[in-house]
């Protein structure tokens, strides 16, 4: 394991040369197959071809091992496999599937590579691809980084390739014709004399063949798809719109109990004493038991969620105290220590020009920016199921690190990481909060106290946001020189907490050294050619632990380099917009500036009387994403009137699902950038519930038009791109309304919208 | 006590001050109706007793009528049988995550039963109370529009 970790440490989080070091071995290791998990437990006469496709006589599975927080992945995943496997995606059975290392994902690590995406050369391909390889060491099977279709876009269709030229095979040799002779559609292989066999009645003789080779090449051109681009139902749309979606939080099961805890509102903060009496007679309450997995704290097992919230609120807690700093003024404070301090030097992955002799040779334009650390808050509170058998752990939830899981699951138990089945159901939204599992080491330790017995720990919405390891706060420092109304010197400098590593860390047990990407991604990698260009990395000390957030380092990073390059074009007294583009030097991000430009009539930013309009751009997740928002100054405060959203996703797979994403990530970024932060109290969040944390509400929702652009050559995912333009783009046209520039989130605290 | 849930009458033997959400969804079963906040933010909890929405989370069984009639997204349409706002919300498809879309739906059904053409500002200001957290709002403004239209026709 020493190598492994070597590699891993390296790659993850540094790059290139020592990725290029990593690669005898790792590939060594990553090129052994895996074995398929659908081998084991296939009944008599049913096919499982890889790990994507089972068919038996009764129906056809597919496995859809990304999970779904709401982007539609278990929908997109189906498609890709339908579109060469011939079905009507609708008519299959869709399941993630018992979670297995075949499920690595080769795509989430790739943008750690200090290469930023507009940049295509070979030695970058090259550099990104190695990204698998320590993923599929660790048995990554992880959902995030928006790369569920980057990744799964050729291994799903292959998939559904192999599986349907498979039974081809056997039908060929049933009809006594060659397999090239056979077509197939809807579930059917057709025979030249139009005879036709169903896949299902296949299945068993298509399970004694070698599954047939094919290859990347081997599958159809976009132009003879008939899903994958083509606007589809969501597999999941119907049960949503009727209540019959099972999330895990709705699983029932015979004899279950339901769990609740109150843990230490200071994350890692021991448990010192309790007092448990007073909840010990109360109706419904069957056990109480202390916690130490996950956070300390004290559980109620009842008969009934409500019993068992009701019952841990009566219990008396002696808290110990965790090891950051209480208040959020001491966080800001070891902020504001860190910034621009050698000793917190992290890294400089862009460095351009001479930025100190233009900074010296005038008098810099300079400014400020913060963004507070955030809450996930998804709608559905944490939650899981958990029976602990004789010799195996049944664990219910929704999820995005099930190997994870596992394996910390058999830990606390003390049993093989075999022993634990974990069933990954549907979850009502993430945000990256479910790339954590706090609240599964608790639930295991809770359903140790009731063998045998089901128990269904909820986090009560208190609980969940006082748990939540939030998007780290950020501080920025910027610094900036313009000449002959053009920006000429940019140099911007970004502090908050490493996050990957501590996060590796918590789950693994691993240490990874080296610097943090995560706190100047969206900063240090946009495609702007600027004569004297730096983008520096100071890396606080660890404060309270933290953890990603939707687009993750681009969501603060997002704010801060386009707002401040925003002021730089002002002061250089240049149009916003023909300014960027002026700047760019990447094709495709140029084109989406221009589409947004034209999509929302741009004609400067001033719109007359109290109105204006601002432009703000991010490349993230390899997506460049532009947008345009629209605003008046009213009496009943600033109103968010219009809203442009242009993207290059390099190819659309799923565009009604696509639009819905990047309004959807359009949306979350105005909501925490107007409404949401979370300030430490006494080591915990002083917003813990929906009327302090708002988020957007349906009146403040701009009217919102979104364009897609497919310039790039390569798939994309786009659970994440259009948020890191929101916040500036808002702050640039608020700044352009009525003069105030903000330079802080949420906006609520510095004007009143309407 | 008895409730009618979607339909069918139900027994229940719980503490007068249980919500009704959790008599719903941990007594009986009924779980279209969700867990968000438990304190009247989100909406996700929404039923309709004796026809107008109601967040389940802040009605205790005990202060309900004996018998009282309470609809669930469930009760309001099946799969097979779908209520027109259901059907909106699939043509749209609104849900993503779709956890606040029970919620969302069956304060949608309550405000077209009371008012079948509504317009812009009132489903603003109706729909403000139900929280999204994945935005799925420029659909839900949507799909109520194309609902209103398919009850008006009806
Ligand atoms: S759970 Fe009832 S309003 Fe949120
Ligand atoms: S669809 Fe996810 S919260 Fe509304």
């Amino acid at each position: 394991m020493g190598a492994v970790k070597t590699i891993a440490r390296r790659s993850f989080l540094i790059g290139s040369a020592a990725i290029m070091g990593g690669v005898a071995f790792g590939t060594y290791m990553a090129a052994r197959p895996i074995a398929n998990p659908l081998e084991d437990g296939l009944a008599e006469g049913e096919a499982a071809f890889n790990p994507y496709v089972k068919i038996s006589s009764d129906g056809i599975t597919l496995i859809t091992p990304r999970a779904d927080k709401g982007q539609g992945s278990y929908s997109i995943q189906a498609h890709l496999i339908a579109e060469e496997l011939d079905i009507d995606p609708n008519s299959a059975t869709i399941t993630p599937g018992a979670p297995g290392p075949a499920y690595y994902n080769g795509a989430v690590l790739s943008e750690g590579v200090p290469i930023p995406a507009y940049v295509e050369t070979q030695v970058a391909e090259t550099a990104r691809a190695f990204m698998a390889v320590p993923a599929k060491l660790f048995e990554m099977q992880m959902t995030g980084g928006s790369s569920t279709v980057p990744d799964m876009f050729v291994k799903l269709r292959l998939a559904g390739a192999v599986a349907r030229e498979t039974l081809k095979e056997a039908a060929a040799r049933q009809l006594g014709v060659s397999r090239s002779e056979l077509t197939t559609r809807d579930g059917i292989v057709v025979a030249p004399d139009g005879q036709e066999l169903a896949y299902t009645a296949l299945a068993a003789e298509a399970a004694k063949l070698e599954p047939v080779v094919m290859q990347e090449a081997d599958l159809r051109p976009a132009s003879e798809w008939r899903i994958l681009g083509k606007p589809f139902q969501r597999t999941d749309i119907v049960a949503k719109s009727t209540g019959t979606e099972v999330y895990g939080i709705d699983l029932q099961l015979e004899g279950m109990r339901y769990a609740a805890i109150c843990a230490n509102p200071g994350i890692g903060g021991a448990l010192e004493s309790y007092d448990a009496s007073a909840a010990e007679g109360m109706r419904g309450v069957e056990k109480i038991v202390e916690v130490k997995a996950g956070n300390a704290g004290v559980a109620v097992i009842a008969t009934n969620s409500w019993y068992a919230f009701r019952a841990v609120e009566a219990i008396e807690c002696v808290w110990g105290t965790p090891d950051y700093p209480g208040n959020s003024s001491e966080h800001w404070e070891a902020l504001e220590a860190s910034i621009d301090s050698e000793a917190h030097f992290d890294h400089r992955q862009r460095n351009e020009g001479d930025v100190e002799v233009s900074l010296a040779s005038a008098t810099p334009f300079e400014a400020e920016y913060r963004a507070p650390y955030l809450a996930h808050a998804p709608m559905e509170p944490m939650n899981a199921v958990v029976q602990i058998g004789e010799d195996r752990i049944d664990i219910w939830t929704g999820t995005q690190i099930p190997l994870f899981i596992r394996n910390r699951a058999a830990a606390i138990a003390g049993m093989d990481n075999d022993a634990v089945h974990v069933h990954v159901l549907p979850m009502g939204g993430s945000f990256g909060h479910r790339l954590e599992m706090t609240h599964i080491e608790q639930a295991v330790e809770i359903a140790m106290a009731m063998p045998g017995t089901p128990v269904k720990l909820t986090w009560s919405r208190e609980e969940d946001m006082s748990h939540d390891y939030p998007r780290p706060a950020a501080l920025m420092r910027g610094r900036g020189v313009v000449a002959d109304g053009k920006v000429d010197t940019f140099d911007i400098s970004v502090c908050q907490q490493g996050l990957a590593g501590p996060w590796m860390g918590r789950l693994t047990g691993l240490t990874l050294g080296g610097p943090d990407a995560t706190i100047t991604t969206g900063s240090w990698d946009q495609p702007f050619g600027i004569p004297n260009y730096r983008v520096t990395g100071y890396r606080a000390p660890d404060l309270v632990p933290v953890s990603s957030w939707r687009s993750v380092g681009a969501s603060t990073n997002g704010f801060f380099h386009d707002t401040f390059l925003d002021e730089l074009i002002h002061e250089a007294g240049a149009d916003p917009l023909e300014e960027r583009i002026r700047l760019c030097i990447h094709d495709e991000s140029r084109k989406v500036l221009e589409a947004v430009g034209e999509l929302s009539g741009w004609d400067g930013a001033d719109m007359g009387e109290g109105r204006g309009r601002g432009v703000g751009f991010c490349m993230s997740f390899g997506v460049p994403c532009a947008e345009v928002i629209e605003v008046t100054q009213t009496e009943a405060g600033l109103r968010l009137d219009k809203a442009y959203v242009v993207a290059d996703v390099g190819q659309a797979l799923d565009p009604v699902n696509l639009e819905a994403q990047l309004y959807g990530g359009l949306i979350f970024g105005l909501a925490h950038a107007i409404n949401s932060e979370l300030t430490y109290e006494n080591y915990r969040p002083a917003q813990v519930n929906y009327h302090a944390y708002e988020g957007l509400r349906l009146y403040q929702t701009p009217q919102i038009e979104v364009k897609v652009l497919e310039n790039a050559g390569r798939v994309r995912g786009v659970g994440e791109p259009s948020l890191p333009p929101a916040a500036p783009a808002l702050g640039n046209a608020i700044f352009a309304a009525t003069g105030q520039r903000i330079r802080e989130m949420p906006f609520n605290k510095f004007i009143d919208f309407a | 006590m008895k409730l009618r849930v979607n339909g069918q009458d139900m027994q229940l033997d719980v503490d007068p001050e249980m919500p009704l959400l959790w008599a719903l969804r941990d007594e009986l079963g009924v779980t279209g109706p969700k867990y968000g906040c438990g304190i009247a933010q989100c909406g996700a909890c929404t039923v309709h007793v004796d026809g107008l929405a109601v967040r389940s989370c802040q009605m205790n069984v005990g202060s309900m009528e004996d018998g009282a009639d309470v609809t669930t997204i469930e009760g309001l349409g099946q799969p097979g049988a779908l209520h027109a706002v259901q059907e909106a919300w699939i043509e749209h498809q609104v849900a993503q995550c779709g956890y606040c879309q029970s919620g969302q739906i069956m304060q949608a059904a309550n405000l077209l039963d009371l008012n079948d053409d509504p317009d812009d500002a009132t489903i603003d200001a109706v729909m403000s109370a139900n929280l999204c957290r994945c935005g799925t709002y420029p659909r839900i403004r949507a799909a109520i529009k194309t609902a209103a239209q398919k009850l008006r026709e009806a």
